[in-house]
């Protein structure tokens, strides 16, 4: 027995998973409040009480945690053209697991740097200019920056031209250069920025969140959750060396407050579309903060409107109304009556229909004088065939896989570019961040034990 | 010394491709560093990928004969964008049919373009003006 212990410090849930790699098998898994306020370990060493009941007291020989705890991995960004470098700027930081809290484009001003100095983000990423571009801004934006009274890190990712001058300007910060993130029109180059951010957040962001006393007793916080959760999807599609993967697929994470969705996909047109826009990550990760099952039961509900969640629970919109507003004040409420189980099995479908329409591509159909041409921007997702849910507000419930189902393409909305048919697995046992880490050392295990332990729902469309 | 940049693309609803690839050849070989956006480009496209590159000069082509219509209102955009001086050239079949081309030329130019190149128009002819426009000496 090689017994690994895996840890997902979350905003309110420490949760702890057991494998074993010479299985390899998944032991068993718990979960415990967190406890950042007074001390971290305290619900960690609760949850590992309760997995040692399950599992018996083992010798681990590795221990890896992953953390989204004390809000996160908190990023501001900035870029030149909204279009341009801010979406690049953003895109990075959310594959490497942040919550970007504000993008800036163009100038910033003086009221945005009093935004800043109260928002007081973990990380500042400043970019603007491809290679040999527009210097002026970014420029202009580090002597901004540099007068915030806050202390931050900043990562500067822009024209290279400029970065040397930027240094220069914010001496006495913290600051690190990183290759451009756009380095040519239409041109991504994230990876080294996103390693940046997750040395960062090793370093740095660690210890300032008070993590660092139960970053003593494991081998490392390796990285924020959504990006344990990113790789794990990445695992689960490309596969290893010696085991094929599930091939392109798409990722919902429904969670009470936000629903993030990754996409591990190519994304190219299929029509005759021209393709416009930034290119997207082949990994993309987006965060919809607005659209949850609790605190941002209200924002689903803006969304979409209270028809469609009428229609979709049955309950009459006065009850959606007032139904709505209790869940969302009470985030911890279970869905304890009928009623109260099909608003969640609404909302768990509008919140997936919005936040993968809001992920995926869309063509845009121009009329010419021969007949209409189609544009496409973002990522064309129909022909992605795999479907995999996660997210603590909808793997126990047991109309998941037909919640599922609102992920994909629909005839009254064909300009949306979502999968048309696929298979829909099911991480029952929230095992994905877990997998995620796992895979950094062990990728055989993590595959073999996600392929185990993923719940298959058949094909739908 | 540094290359000038161009940002080149065919205008509007137009899928002429042939025209745009052998300019983006030709520019680039006369020493220019092209930003192709390729087909379908809208005013707004043109305007953000000259603003991120710092480009020195923006090249329409049109050539299905509604130049004029996707052509208006560009110059007052890059003034609005903040790149007001950018030098703008547009060329291809940029009307309907054959007009007199010093009356198109007029119009093009009162809409703020600062060369109007006719149909047939060469490379050639284009390069050789955004060297002297550009003031590339060699
Ligand atoms: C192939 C073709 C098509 C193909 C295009 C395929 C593709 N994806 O590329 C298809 C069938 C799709 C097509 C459609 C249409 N086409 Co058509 N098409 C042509 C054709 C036969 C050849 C175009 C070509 O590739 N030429 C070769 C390239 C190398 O030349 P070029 O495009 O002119 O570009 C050169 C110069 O113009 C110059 N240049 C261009 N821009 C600039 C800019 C500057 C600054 C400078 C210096 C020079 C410069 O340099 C380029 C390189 O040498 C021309 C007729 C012709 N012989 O030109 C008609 C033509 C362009 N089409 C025409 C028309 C009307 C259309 C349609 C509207 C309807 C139709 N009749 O089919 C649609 C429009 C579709 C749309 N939304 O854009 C007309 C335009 C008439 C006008 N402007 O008054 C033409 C001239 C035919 C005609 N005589 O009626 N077309």
């Amino acid at each position: 027995m090689q017994p690994v212990l895996l840890i997902d410090f979350g905003s309110t849930y420490t949760k702890v998973t057991a494998v074993d790699l010479s299985g390899p098998t998944l032991l068993g898994t718990a979960a415990h409040f967190t406890t950042v306020e007074t001390d971290i370990n305290e619900g960690l060493n609760n949850a590992l009480g309760e997995l040692s009941k399950k599992v018996g007291t083992l010798d681990y020989t590795a221990r890896y945690a992953c953390s989204s705890a004390a809000g996160g991995l908190r990023m501001i960004t900035s870029g030149l053209v909204p279009e341009l470098t801010a979406e690049a700027a953003r895109l990075a930081s959310l594959g490497a697991g942040a919550k970007v809290i504000k993008v800036y484009a163009y100038e910033l001003t003086e009221e945005d740097i009093e935004e800043i100095d109260a928002l007081k983000p973990d990380i500042f990423l400043l970019t603007g200019g491809t290679d040999g571009g527009n210097r002026a801004y970014i420029e202009q934006n580090a002597r901004m920056l540099a007068q915030c009274k806050t202390r931050f890190p900043i990562l500067v990712a822009g024209n290279r031209s400029s970065t040397t001058t930027c240094l220069r300007i914010l001496e006495g910060r913290e600051v690190t250069a990183c290759p451009n993130v756009m380095p040519k029109l239409g041109a991504l180059n994230i990876e080294p920025t996103q390693n940046e951010i997750r040395a960062l957040f090793l370093e740095r962001i660690i210890k300032a969140k008070g993590l660092s006393t139960a970053a003593e007793l494991i081998d490392g916080i390796l990285m924020p959750t959504p990006a344990a959760v990113l790789s794990a999807m990445e695992l689960l599609s490309g596969g290893t060396k010696t085991t094929p993967g599930l091939g392109e697929l798409v990722g919902v994470d429904l969670g009470g407050a936000t629903t993030d969705i990754y996409s591990i996909a190519a994304g190219h047109p299929d029509h005759d579309a021209v393709m416009k826009g930034l290119p997207e990550p082949y990994a993309k990760r987006t965060v919809e903060g607005d659209i949850g099952m609790r605190y941002s039961a209200l924002g689903v509900l803006e969304a979409v409107g209270v028809e469609r969640l009428a229609e979709l629970s049955g309950l009459s919109e006065a009850q959606v109304l007032a139904m709505t507003e209790h869940i969302s004040a009470q985030p911890d409420s279970l869905p304890d009556t009928e009623d109260y189980a099909a608003l969640d099995y609404a909302i768990a479908c509008a919140a997936i229909e919005t936040a993968v329409t809001r992920h995926a591509g869309h063509l845009e159909e121009i009329y010419t004088p021969t007949g209409p041409a189609y544009m496409q921007m973002g990522k064309n997702l129909t022909g992605v065939t795999k479907l995999v849910v996660t997210g603590g507000a909808i793997i126990h419930n047991q109309q998941a896989p037909l919640i599922a189902r609102h992920a994909f393409y629909t005839e009254s909305a064909p300009f949306s570019l979502k999968p048309k048919t696929a298979d829909i697995y099911i991480d029952r046992r929230y095992i994905l961040a877990s997998m995620g880490l796992l895979g950094q050392n062990h990728p055989d295990a993590a595959l073999t034990i996600m392929k185990k332990e993923l719940e298959y729902h058949g094909t739908a469309e | 010394m540094e290359k000038k940049k161009l940002v080149l693309g065919v205008i509007g609803a137009d899928v002429h491709a042939v025209g745009n690839k052998i300019l983006d050849h030709a520019f680039t070989h006369a020493g220019f560093e092209v930003i192709n956006l390729g087909v379908l480009v809208s005013q707004e496209e043109f305007i953000e990928a000259a603003i991120e590159t710092a480009a020195d000069a923006i090249v329409v082509s049109s050539l299905y004969g509604h130049g004029e219509l996707d052509c208006r209102g560009l110059r007052d955009k890059c003034k609005e964008a903040g790149i007001g001086d950018i030098l703008l050239y547009v060329g291809g079949n940029i009307v309907v049919g054959k007009q007199p081309f010093e009356e198109v030329e007029q119009r093009f130019k009162d809409m703020g373009f600062d060369r109007v190149f006719g149909p047939g128009t060469s490379p050639d002819e284009g390069i050789a003006f955004l060297k002297k426009d550009l003031n590339i000496t060699e």
